[in-house]
């Protein structure tokens, strides 16, 4: 898990210069601006994995961390206070709320987790709605700036009006998060996130304090997702209730379980591969919904790991097989 | 005095049907500690086939009533035996995904067979008459007086009957019933059947007087959760008199403090619980 074999990081590799190249061979601006958006839905759905996948807490109250950094930024942007201050202190707001309702609901468990925090996203997503003197009532607000240009010494200044400049500071930010993500999570204290997981009573009684663990690890997935959502407001000039719904915990859902539940790639994969497909799929229409439900189902039952865990998988079958087949060229191999 | 009486009332009805559907809810929380997150979606759907039976081949109120329970109580065995059957034997995080996507699949399968629009069906009983000041419809009196018919059929049932025992039996010691003998699969089965088929009995009486819309019930789903949690999983008084108590709270904050934010309370009585008390009210410790 810790070395990867060759062929994986030249994946990695092709994967990571086909995103940097991206505006050279995605010219259409509709396609471009799904791709923008995935990168996103990617950076949330990766918190939330975080949170579900490698602690093993269903929080559905993700959407509406999401929709506290799109509406804080929204709200300083037009009070005048610049994006690159604007967006930090409003993930920090995500994780400082997400704190205050991590710190009573992570006494809970299981289904009682899933339910408090769905409860939680389904409030914020009416007061969101409600609350017209700070976030506009269901109309939203509109008309935020874009971030401002970053002087750079001796070549200009980087500029984010154009959805290029958008991309490339979402696609920045990813990689960040992934990276931080790699770090956090094959970490010893990491490896604590997947103990609690997988035996709480068990992690308990080895010396893990698993309350502060699930508390750090929600507070984080929080703080990744209001980033996402601060992001979400700044490239699209505009926030509505429905960036705070619980409909959007829902897709982050099927992102992260359709890619692969607590694998790092997995949500990246899905906040990808998903939004494309529905793209193709327009011609289904309503029915698109429907597809995924079936498929959330098909896959937790069938594919628990999801895309990513069953490549996996494959992977390991063939890797046993060739070492079956070939003994000794196993150590040439990698 | 009389907008009191008269939110009493609407209390009154709202808390019995939140009392119907919350009982079908805690029985199948009981029995196989699943949080059902598409129960309130089996409501949505009852009252789609009782527009599709009642209104479209046109059986009428009643007899499309009966033949939409029964259909409900086949899609909830079908329910039971594709999506969480499999998952028994998985982590319970599983089962809660497998509850999501079946709630995505209910409400966009209405979506795509019966449309977005908002679908009225006829008031069979819009006769109104009026006591104490307080104006109410016969339907609406339906309701109340339908919900309680069927609380004290279901108690029956739960008490007098064998498979009313087994369920309660499994729901007290899965590996216990198991080994008296009882199938326990055929009780999953049978608990779900049931419990779709009261969310149907709800939307029936109540869905004459509202109109039915696909996403209805996202809502209610989540209000009887906040009941069952209230009221102890698996405990049927508890989920009567959280009902009740909910309707009545709904109706009196929403009359009187704020319409927008009527939901708000509900959900957030229910984080407040939980955060003194992380296992419901009258909650037993987690096993």
């Amino acid at each position: 898990m810790f070395t990867k074999p060759i062929h994986t990081k030249l994946l990695y590799l092709a994967i990571l210069a086909a995103a940097l190249l991206l505006p050279w061979y995605v010219p259409d601006a509709y396609i471009f601006q799904i791709v923008t958006m995935s990168v996103l839905y990617a950076i949330a759905a990766s918190g939330m994995n975080l949170i579900l996948g490698f602690t093993g807490q269903v929080t559905l109250a993700h959407g509406a961390f999401f929709g506290m950094g799109a509406y804080g930024v929204a709200i300083m942007t037009k009070a005048g206070i610049v994006f690159w201050l604007a967006l930090p202190v409003s993930a920090l707001i995500a994780a400082f709320i997400g704190l205050l309702i991590g710190l009573p609901t992570l006494r809970t468990r299981g289904a009682y987790f899933a339910i408090v925090t769905l409860c939680f996203g389904v409030i914020v997503w009416i007061v969101s709605g409600n609350w017209i003197e700070l976030t506009g009532g269901h109309n939203g607000i509109f008309g935020i700036p874009r971030p401002s240009p970053i002087p750079v010494p001796f070549f200009g200044q980087i500029e984010f009006f154009t959805q290029t400049g958008m991309y490339y500071l979402a696609l920045a930010v990813l990689l960040l998060v992934l990276f931080a993500l790699y770090r956090l999570v094959y970490s010893v204290f990491g490896l604590t996130f997947m103990a609690v997981r997988n035996n709480e009573p068990l992690a308990d009684s080895v010396g893990i304090n698993t309350y502060a663990t699930k508390l750090v690890s929600f507070v984080a997935g929080c703080f990744i997702a209001g980033l996402a959502g601060g992001m979400y407001a700044a490239m699209m000039g505009a926030v509505s209730p429905s960036a705070a719904g619980y409909m959007l915990t829902f897709n982050f859902l099927i992102f992260v379980i359709l890619g692969g539940m607590a694998t790092l790639p997995g949500p990246v994969v899905g906040a990808f591969a998903i939004p494309v497909l529905m793209e193709f799929m327009q011609f289904l229409d309503d029915y698109r919904m429907l597809i995924f439900g079936a498929l959330l189902i098909m896959v937790i039952i069938y594919f628990p790991m999801g895309l990513v865990g069953g490549l996996r998988r494959l992977n390991q079958k063939v890797a046993a097989w060739r070492q079956q087949k070939f003994p000794e060229s196993d150590h040439a191999s990698r | 005095m009389d907008l009191f009486l008269q939110q009493v009332f609407n209390g009154i009805m709202f808390g019995s049907t939140y009392a119907i559907v919350a009982l079908g809810l805690t029985l199948v929380m009981g029995i196989l500690n699943i949080p059902n997150f598409a129960h309130g979606h089996l409501y949505m759907l009852g009252g789609y086939l009782l527009f599709f039976f009642a209104s479209t081949i046109g059986l009428g109120y009643w007899l499309g009533m009966i033949v939409s329970v029964a259909a409900m109580g086949v899609v909830g065995v079908i329910m039971e035996r594709i999506v969480y059957r499999p998952l028994n034997d998985q982590p319970h995080i599983n089962a809660f995904i497998a509850a999501v996507g079946s709630l995505l699949f209910l409400e966009s399968f209405a979506l795509v067979v019966w449309g977005s629009q908002g679908l009225r069906i006829p008031n069979p009983h819009p006769q109104i008459i009026e006591i104490m000041g307080i104006t109410m419809s016969i339907q609406r009196l339906l309701v109340i007086f339908g919900a309680i018919a069927l609380i004290l059929g279901l108690h029956l049932f739960m008490k007098k009957t064998i498979l009313g025992i087994t369920i309660e039996a499994v729901a007290q010691n899965r590996e216990g019933a198991m080994l008296t003998g009882i199938n326990v699969n055929r009780v999953s089965s049978m608990t779900f059947a049931i419990s779709a088929g009261t969310a149907a009995v709800a939307a029936s009486l109540l869905t004459p007087i509202f109109m039915l819309s696909p996403s209805m019930g996202a809502i209610l789903g989540m209000k009887a959760f906040v009941i069952v949690i209230l009221g102890g999983m698996g405990s049927i008084p508890g989920a009567i008199f959280g009902g009740f108590l909910l309707g009545l709270i709904e109706a009196l904050g929403g009359g009187y403090i704020s319409a927008a934010y009527k939901d708000v309370f509900a959900f957030g009585a229910l984080i407040l619980i939980l955060s003194i008390k992380p296992t419901g009210l009258f909650g037993q410790k987690e096993v």
